[in-house]
């Protein structure tokens, strides 16, 4: 009886403890919101290290409005409804000034509405699907138009690429991917035939009679290519099968838009050469900035092996993006950084300069890589200039009327230009 | 022909002639090294090795082609490289000279694209047309073949006639062929398809499509009777595909299985920490290779065993620190070893890394066999079917012909009857449980070749493996052979036909009602251990 | 009713001290400001309200798994359809609020160029359909599976196993976008329940305390199901089935109606946790989770029902401040909490009471 009680008494107590005992210490505190058990701990784990070393850097430089920044790392557990309520405990609880989290599509729509009803912020560093635009998040990773359709134009125009296989793990990111290519194909004059498009679950892991089926559908004599929307897992048993089965990147190349340094850190990538990735960044790109990074990165993990990736310049944008947004409008306030971050300016690691947009995405190159048999990327190809990140696809048909602008007077993530409506916010 | 011994003289002799008289035109390559270095000079800059008249011309092109060419920072000097360990050994690329070591930061690699790449390999291949080796010779003719033009068919023509291979001059006598169909007169076409007309390969396929519409009604008439002929054998060699994809695919569930089957079939503990097993064999395979780097070839034949005893003695302590404590409530050993899963995983994550770590195939398990050109397999996927054959043969050896076999079977039977018998159960339970988990550990191994190594990947097998283990009876070894078999076939059968997704749960609704209809699996135990 | 809580001492702390704290806990919250110190913060209240669900289905779970000895892995199929036929009608609250602004279609079916509502989502913009839906649906499916599984007499870990596959393959499916319920996103960014907006403080709070309710309200079912005479049948075909078919009753029937009430108190689980978490995605229906939950009630101590509700409570509260206090190393911690109770506590916590099996 005595020790039941005093269970339910602990149990009771955590609650307590949970409560905000102490404000009084002045810090800003920052959120990280970042899986680091199950199945995305793969990949965002190391987002989690991105951070931690970005706010040690801005500490050593002096902090934020003369104070220090506090990391507070939750672990969602790939877990999405876990992720809702991690999330409203940092806001609540901790009462962070701004967090850097999530990965999967899933997730972030998971805590959306939890950002938009505490009105916080939510800075998310992945590619995605678009078609996405709130008050309270930062897209700091691209948008289709920012990584598809470019590397799709130069499969086409630079490779000759004329029949395509759309090949992606079923979930949003490559459904809408894929409808967005295959509209964009259908609208450049590829015929219906000449495009596959294949889905297969989460972790597929036997790909053998879907490599046989692109071996056939890439045996007319018309270059083929494959267009890989695979998420994270399957990758590995995907490129093996299409080793074992001999197909090499010279006769089917296959470009992907989740296949990055980390990913390729877990593989033989000898027979991988010659495949390619569409990102808006390399570890291998050449810049001063992007050296220092990586020189940094390499020090604060005490690993010279560690590689970076697409995601982390994207936590590196969007951080910078917030302390200079902060350090502009004064104050941590959401609504005051809200307004100060639109037009914010900051180096991005390729060299260039990186803006936020009005529709809270934000400007970056688009580049286009070979899988070199160290891991690494061999840039083959880039945009000439910065893209802007689109919210609303152009070549979706409900989504071409929508646009997203939060500077006032419009604030709205998404309002139809042909009947005037903002709809479907929550304020 | 002169140009044949003098590659094979200078492929033979480098060292000496080289550094004598320094070579004809290799010097070519260190006043190119600038060009070679930049992405956009580089495609010039292997024009003008093609044209010229260099002797190492071909080991340049092949070190390009294999990623082994680099640029000497210092002197800037193009160099061939071979890694060993963290440093590289350096030969000079213009005479093969020594050139000593050099770190990873003082050198820089020469790389090409996926165009260049296509390049270089044709242009290797016209070399090789000459080279001593037959399969090298198979290997450029095919090259070439893939884009024929007027010169290389006049180079394979002129080759075929003191062609001694059959198999070299069977390819070379296709490409006469096909150039008769690109450029023959109708007669020529129509005695070409008929000779030619039961090739499967895309080359010939791709040219009897285009004919079968042929102003000459004539070709097009026999272009269409050869097209049907062929797409018959191709659609028999697709069937006979599926079926060899499945039985891969079976091999594979049955393998990851096996370990489940004596853990949960023979002792009845529902082991949860299976996957971690597999995952405990998977990582020691990726040690191995980390810890002998040089012996990549050999690194699976290490593995092998050393996954068995690691997992093997992971297995024995968690059968000493848990299991064995829990004989007699089965179910609450699935509440332990699921604990003890979550801890194994995390330990993976926390100790070795988040991440998948890369795990290298040996080359000896890449490439393929090819049956016809519309039907091959790949190496590795035979090996592991045969493989998990093996493990499954040694196992049943073991249980059936061994006296440890035999208390094995006389403990799960009964287990009091044994124990009086003289069997020390305890014992007898640990080496059991360490067994299954051995096995899982080799499965590992195997499971490296295909998939993720990573902390996420026993969770991937879990579920599937007890689904194997249900479906073919619980207690019967030969039943998760047989259930991981075919429900690999089944699988790959309702594939192409459903998709990837559906199949999967077709599988599974037809697990739930086989078992309905067989509530003990495809084979069940008889006997006193399947009363309950 | 309450009358069957006469032996059960440990039902009677834990009906007590939800009923007090389904009061207390509301009053602190509604009745103080945030800034007062007695303030009982409205997300610990919505916490506490998620835990209340699981605790439901902990002891839908106990009802089978505890007194009629079939190891369920897969009860989170029907707590996940329980979730779906309430987000369902959520999502449909939405009306013309969603981003598209189309007042017929959720987002998600927009987004997939769907024209029209598919047929299973008809009647779902009504509550009285969804609350059916919300015992129905779980309910028919329990009944299915019961009906050929208990017939066939599948037992033992066949018929776990079974009902593993059973979850997996509705996960599988779920994940599929064909399926119309929204792919791997699932069902969020809900706006209003009955008419309340969702995160609203005042719904949340009624939220808990429908949660603590229904907690209530099922535990004195399931002990009334339990201490029934159809109950101590139910015990009996556990610990000796053949011997209770020869005595002629008639197996099948008793387990299958266990069965499907066991689900349709999941699928209620369910129904109240979605709107309190925001989301439901296919990862309910991993059998990952559906092992969790069997978890929690070993715990807890099976064949006790309070146990069932102890332990869903005690795991989900430790995974909760774990997660927050040792994000890096909370599965050591979560691991060794499972492997322990089991070998030191193996009737669970409701064991430490007495050290003997309550059945």
């Amino acid at each position: 009886m005595k020790l039941k009680n005093a269970i339910m008494g602990a149990v009771m107590a955590g609650f307590t403890v949970a409560t905000p005992l102490a404000i009084a210490e002045d810090t800003i505190k920052v959120g990280v919101l970042h899986s680091l058990s199950g199945t995305m701990a793969i990949s965002e784990t190391t987002l989690k290290d991105t951070m931690l070393m970005l706010i040690e850097q801005q500490n050593a430089k002096g902090g934020l409005l003369g104070k220090q920044l506090e990391a507070v790392v939750v672990d969602p557990a790939s877990d999405w409804p876990l992720f809702a309520e991690k999330a409203r405990e940092l806001i609540e609880v901790n009462s962070v000034d701004a967090v850097f989290g999530c990965w999967t599509s899933v997730s972030r729509k998971s805590v959306l509405p939890v950002f938009e009803e505490l009105n916080s912020l939510l800075f998310y560093p992945v590619q995605y699907e678009g078609e996405e635009s709130s008050k309270n998040v930062f897209y700091t990773g691209a948008a289709p138009n920012q990584q598809a359709i470019p590397a799709v134009i130069y499969l086409k125009e630079d490779i000759g690429v004329e029949r395509w296989i759309l090949a992606g793990t079923d979930y949003v990111y490559p459904r809408t991917t894929n409808k967005i290519l295959e509209a964009y194909l259908l609208d450049s004059g590829v015929a219906a035939e000449d495009i596959m498009i294949n889905y297969t679950p989460f972790g597929h892991s036997d790909w053998q009679s879907i490599v046989s089926d692109i071996k056939k559908f890439g045996s007319t004599g018309k270059k083929t290519a494959v267009v890989s929307t695979i998420n994270g897992d399957a990758n590995v048993p995907f490129y093996k099968e299409l080793g074992n089965q001999g197909v090499s990147a010279e006769d089917i190349p296959v470009v992907a838009f989740s296949v990055g340094e980390e990913e390729l850190s877990g593989i033989d990538t000898a027979p991988l050469v010659g495949h390619l990735a569409a990102w808006n960044y390399f570890m291998s790109v050449e810049s001063d900035v992007n050296d220092e990074f990586i020189g940094n990165w390499h020090k604060f993990t005490g690993d010279d092996g560690r590689v970076s990736n697409d995601p982390m310049e994207a936590h590196h944008i969007g951080f910078n993006m917030w302390v200079q947004a902060v350090e502009k409008a004064g104050t941590t306030d959401p609504d005051a950084v809200q307004e100060a971050i639109i037009g914010v300016t900051v180096p991005n690691l390729t060299g260039g300069v990186s803006a936020m947009l009005p529709n809270h995405h934000v400007t970056k190159p688009v580049l286009i890589g070979e899988i070199q048999d160290d891991g690494q990327f061999d840039v083959v190809w880039e945009t000439k200039g910065m893209v802007a990140g689109d919210a609303w696809s152009d070549f979706l048909p409900d989504s071409k009327d929508i646009i997203a602008d939060w500077r006032k007077p419009m604030s709205c993530g998404n309002y139809n230009v042909k009947t005037g409506v903002c709809s479907g916010q929550n304020l | 022909m002169l140009l044949f011994t003098s590659l094979l003289f200078t492929g033979l002799y480098t060292g000496n002639t080289d550094a004598e008289n320094g070579g004809i035109g290799n010097d070519l390559i260190d006043q190119i090294a600038e060009e070679l270095q930049n992405r956009k000079t580089i495609a010039a800059a292997i024009d003008e090795i093609l044209a010229s008249k260099a002797e190492r011309k071909r080991e340049w092109l092949e070190a390009l082609l294999s990623g082994t060419l680099y640029f000497r920072k210092s002197d800037k000097k193009v160099v061939t490289v071979t890694k060993q360990g963290s440093s590289f050994e350096l030969t000079a690329a213009s005479d093969g000279s020594a050139q000593g070591t050099a770190g990873k930061r003082e050198i820089s690699k020469v790389k090409i694209n996926n165009s260049l790449r296509k390049k270089l390999r044709n242009a290797i291949a016209e070399m090789a047309l000459d080279d001593p080796d037959a399969k090298a010779r198979v290997v450029a003719v095919e090259q070439m073949l893939q884009s024929l033009d007027k010169s290389k068919l006049a180079a394979i023509t002129q080759r075929a006639s003191t062609e001694t291979d059959s198999s070299v001059k069977k390819l070379m006598l296709l490409a006469t062929h096909l150039n008769a169909l690109d450029n023959g007169t109708g007669p020529e076409k129509v005695a070409a398809i008929q000779i030619i007309g039961n090739n499967t390969r895309d080359i010939v396929v791709q040219r009897l499509t285009s004919l079968s519409s042929n102003e000459d009604p004539a070709v097009a008439t026999e272009a269409n009777a050869a097209l049907v002929e062929i797409q018959k054998r191709i659609s028999f060699y697709e069937k006979i595909e599926t079926v060899l994809f499945g039985l891969s695919l079976g091999s594979v569930l049955a393998m990851a299985a096996i370990g489940l089957a004596i853990t949960f079939g023979v002792m009845g503990v529902i082991n949860m920490a299976h996957g971690e097993m597999i995952m405990i064999g998977a990582y020691t395979t990726w040690a191995v290779q980390q810890a002998l780097p040089a012996f990549i070839e050999y690194s699976l034949i290490v593995a092998v065993p050393l996954a068995f005893i690691a997992a093997f003695l992971v297995g024995v302590l968690i059968e000493f620190l848990v299991i064995r404590h829990l004989y007699g409530r089965p179910l609450e050993t699935l509440l332990a070893t699921f604990g003890i899963s979550l801890i194994l995983q995390q330990s993976a994550r926390t100790f070795i890394s988040a991440q998948n770590v890369p795990v290298s195939n040996p080359s000896w398990l890449s490439g393929q066999w090819h049956f016809d050109p519309a039907l091959s397999v790949a190496i590795n996927r035979v090996v592991i079917f045969f493989f998990c054959l093996a493990v499954f043969a040694a196992l049943m050896w073991l249980l059936r012909r061994t006296f440890f076999g035999l208390k094995v079977r006389a403990v799960s039977q009964n287990r009091e009857m044994a124990r009086a018998m003289g069997a020390r159960s305890a014992r007898i339970d640990s080496m059991t449980f360490g067994l299954g988990a051995g096995i899982a550990g080799v499965a590992g191994v195997a499971l490296s070749q295909l998939t993720n190594v990573g902390p996420n990947m026993g969770q991937s097998y879990i579920v599937d493996s007890f689904m194997v283990v249900v479906f073919g009876g619980v207690g019967n070894l030969w039943g998760t052979l047989l259930a991981g078999l075919s429900l690999g076939v089944v699988n790959k059968f309702l594939e192409p036909w459903v998709g990837a997704v559906l199949a999967k749960i077709v599988v599974l609704v037809f697990i739930i009602v086989f078992i309905q209809k067989y509530p003990r699996g495809l084979f069940p135990q008889r006997g006193r251990a399947a009363g309950d | 009713m309450l009358s069957v809580l006469r032996n059960d001492r440990g039902g009677q702390l834990i009906l007590s001290v939800l009923l007090v704290l389904t009061i207390v806990l509301p009053y602190l919250n509604l009745a103080f400001p945030e800034s007062h110190p007695w303030h009982f913060s409205t997300y610990q209240l919505n916490l506490f309200g998620k835990y209340l669900c699981y605790a439901l289905l902990a002891m839908s779970v106990d009802l089978v798994w505890g007194y009629m000895g079939f190891l369920t892995l897969g009860h989170g199929a029907y707590f996940g359809l329980g979730g779906y036929a309430m987000g369902m009608y959520l999502m449909r609250q939405v009306g013309d609020r969603g981003v598209y602004g189309n007042p017929d279609l959720p987002d998600f079916m927009v987004f997939l160029n769907w024209q029209e509502l598919p047929w299973y989502w008809m009647g779902f913009n009504w509550f009285p359909v969804a609350l059916i839906a919300v015992f129905l649906v779980p309910g028919v499916l329990a009944f299915l599976f019961g009906w050929f599984a208990f017939r066939s007499r599948v037992n033992g870990v066949y018929l776990s196993i079974i009902s593993q596959a059973m979850t997996y393959a509705l996960m599988l499916a779920f994940f599929r976008n064909e399926f119309g319920f929204g792919g791997n996103n699932g069902l969020t960014d809900f706006k209003d329940i009955l008419g309340f907006p969702v995160n609203a403080q005042h719904t949340r709070v009624a939220l808990f305390v429908a949660s603590a309710l229904s907690v209530i309200f099922a535990y004195l079912l399931c002990r009334s199901i339990v201490s029934s005479r159809a109950g101590r049948v139910v015990v009996a075909i556990r610990d000796a089935e053949s011997r209770t078919r020869f005595l002629g009753y008639q197996v099948e029937n008793y387990q299958l109606m266990m069965l499907v009430v066991s689900a349709m108190l999941a699928g209620v689980a369910g129904a109240l946790y979605v709107p309190q978490v925001g989301i439901i995605n296919p990862g309910e229906f991993s059998p990952l989770n559906s092992i969790e939950i069997v978890i929690w009630v070993a715990i807890g101590g099976r064949a006790t029902l309070y146990g069932a509700v102890v332990g869903a409570l005690l795991v989900n509260f430790a995974k909760s401040w774990f997660t927050a206090a040792f994000p890096e190393y909370w599965l050591f911690a979560l691991g060794a909490l499972f492997v322990l109770t089991t070998l030191w506590l193996p009737y669970g916590v409701a064991g430490l009471r007495r050290g003997r099996i309550t059945a």
